[in-house]
């Protein structure tokens, strides 16, 4: 479980981060949703640690992370996993070698084990035959499952996602949404999504926190969500690419 | 600084170092071989040639072509010049590779996994560099090559006259010289690109102006640093 208390961050003297307090529960995919600029993905890279928070705290299992000492984030982050938005597989790394790449720092298995690890978890996303090729060699969609299979295959205790299904066709998106969920129901990891795919949410969002200029907004379930008469939800769900398309079809009398 | 203090910590596992270091030499070091080499080469024969040319005066002996082109190679040639020709090569290399990675979040993703990113990236870098002595050593070698051929085939100089010429008045001490200034460039030629690859900002049209400005700043560091070891080891 992640606890994080009265999260503050400012940049340039501009509070983009207005103390958030929020809870993602184990074996559970939390979403934090909301608009381009309510601060998301800032408050995802002080999760991560990559940005450090002017105020608050981050409580990962019990122990606040502002608390560790350098060796012990290093430790705590080899128990992280994160899908980035564009995938960041590393590109001089072939698709197998991306995959045991975490298995290869952090593991002291030999090479036919990392092999038959690496080929076990690409086979559970649905990727055979494309170990050998070079990221720049398989599609968008591709990309992003060899990522998830990299993010998950040293089994993490915290999974992260920064925007699963950006630029992905919706069979894929879905096909993404679905392994992060079986891989998070599975494992009972602590898997935290960054979205703004409404088709994402209704699939798999089991909590829900909406962010909204940098405060949160709304927290609850993605059953609730419909049901809410949050305006500042119910504004972002329904101008959402998806609602917006079923009432023009509606008008159009489809 | 705080960059060099930051790459040697919390260090990338020994085995993948090796690896990393063994890759790098080969990118970095054996690489730049064949251009730096080919370079030297056509120096070499325009130093004798171009000696040869100025040479009007009977009384000043023909042996003299073969010792300016052994003085300009090793002194000036192979370290400093073809340390300028490696920033634009090796430097620009380092810096648009890093920057690339830092655009498309794979420097996030080493971060987020709990690797130090500098030591695994820039490390291997520097020690990969610490080799650089050993391409100079066969850059010097290829150009006083060049220099006689030109000589010899050109009919500049007898072979006599350019090996009485290359072995008058050797000094041992400008080749530990040369060598010095090397191992000083080397890591010139990796910390400074590195820097400004891991630390830049934006998207695709930032990694050109960061190798650019990398470029700029390698050579700026090497003609400054060439000057004060000069003054320092050879006054």
């Amino acid at each position: 479980m992640i606890q994080v208390n009265d999260l503050r961050k400012s940049f340039g003297g501009e509070e983009v981060l207005k103390g958030i307090t929020a809870t993602f529960e184990k074996g559970k995919t939390n979403m934090i949703i909301g608009a381009s600029g309510s601060g998301k993905s800032v408050f995802l890279k002080n999760m991560l640690g990559l940005f450090e928070p002017d105020a608050g705290e981050i409580i990962y299992d019990g122990e606040p992370l502002h608390d560790m000492e350098i060796e012990r984030k290093s430790e705590l982050r080899k128990e992280m996993g994160m899908l980035f938005q564009h995938s960041a597989l590393f590109d001089s790394m072939t698709v197998e070698e991306n995959v045991m790449f975490p298995l290869r720092m952090f593991t002291k298995m030999k090479l036919p084990e990392r092999l038959a690890r690496a080929n076990e978890i690409l086979s559970r996303v649905n990727l055979i035959g494309l170990n050998k090729k070079m990221p720049s060699e398989i599609s968008g969609g591709q990309q992003k499952r060899v990522a998830l299979a990299r993010a998950v295959v040293n089994n993490p205790r915290f999974l992260f996602c920064d925007e699963p299904n950006s630029g992905l066709d919706p069979n894929t998106a879905t096909v993404i949404d679905q392994l992060i969920q079986e891989i998070t129901h599975e494992r009972k990891i602590t898997t935290v999504i960054i979205s703004h795919d409404m088709n994402s949410v209704m699939e798999i969002g089991e909590t829900i926190v909406f962010l909204k200029d940098g405060k949160l907004a709304w927290k609850g379930t993605n059953e609730e969500i419909f049901r809410t008469d949050n305006k500042a939800v119910t504004e972002f769900v329904y101008s959402s690419n998806l609602f917006h398309k079923v009432r023009i079809a509606q008008n159009k009398g489809f | 600084m705080i960059m060099l203090f930051n790459v040697f910590r919390r260090p990338t596992k020994t085995s993948v170092l090796k690896e990393l270091i063994l890759k790098e030499t080969d990118d970095l070091i054996i690489g730049s071989l064949g251009i730096t080499a080919f370079i030297s080469l056509f120096m070499g024969a325009v130093v004798a040639l171009q000696t040869s040319l100025n040479l009007d005066n009977p009384l000043i002996p023909k042996s003299l072509i073969g010792f300016a082109t052994r003085q300009s190679i090793i002194l000036e040639f192979a370290p400093t010049f073809i340390s300028v020709i490696m920033a634009g090569k090796v430097g620009s290399f380092i810096t648009s590779s890093i920057g690339s990675m830092r655009v498309t979040e794979q420097i996030d993703a080493l971060e987020v996994m709990g690797i130090n990113p500098l030591n695994y990236l820039i490390f291997p870098k520097i020690i990969a560099l610490l080799f650089y002595p050993f391409l100079i050593a066969i850059i010097m070698f290829v150009g006083i090559g060049g220099g006689y051929l030109a000589s010899v085939y050109g009919n500049l100089v007898s072979s006599e006259d350019f090996i009485i010429g290359l072995q008058d008045s050797f000094i041992p001490w400008h080749v530990g010289y040369a060598f010095i200034k090397t191992i000083v460039f080397g890591l010139i030629l990796a910390t400074i690109p590195s820097y400004h690859g891991y630390y830049m900002e934006g998207g695709a049209l930032e990694v050109g102006k960061a190798s650019t400005t990398s470029f700029v700043w390698t050579c700026v560091a090497i003609i400054i640093s060439n000057y004060i070891l000069t003054q320092l080891l050879l006054s």
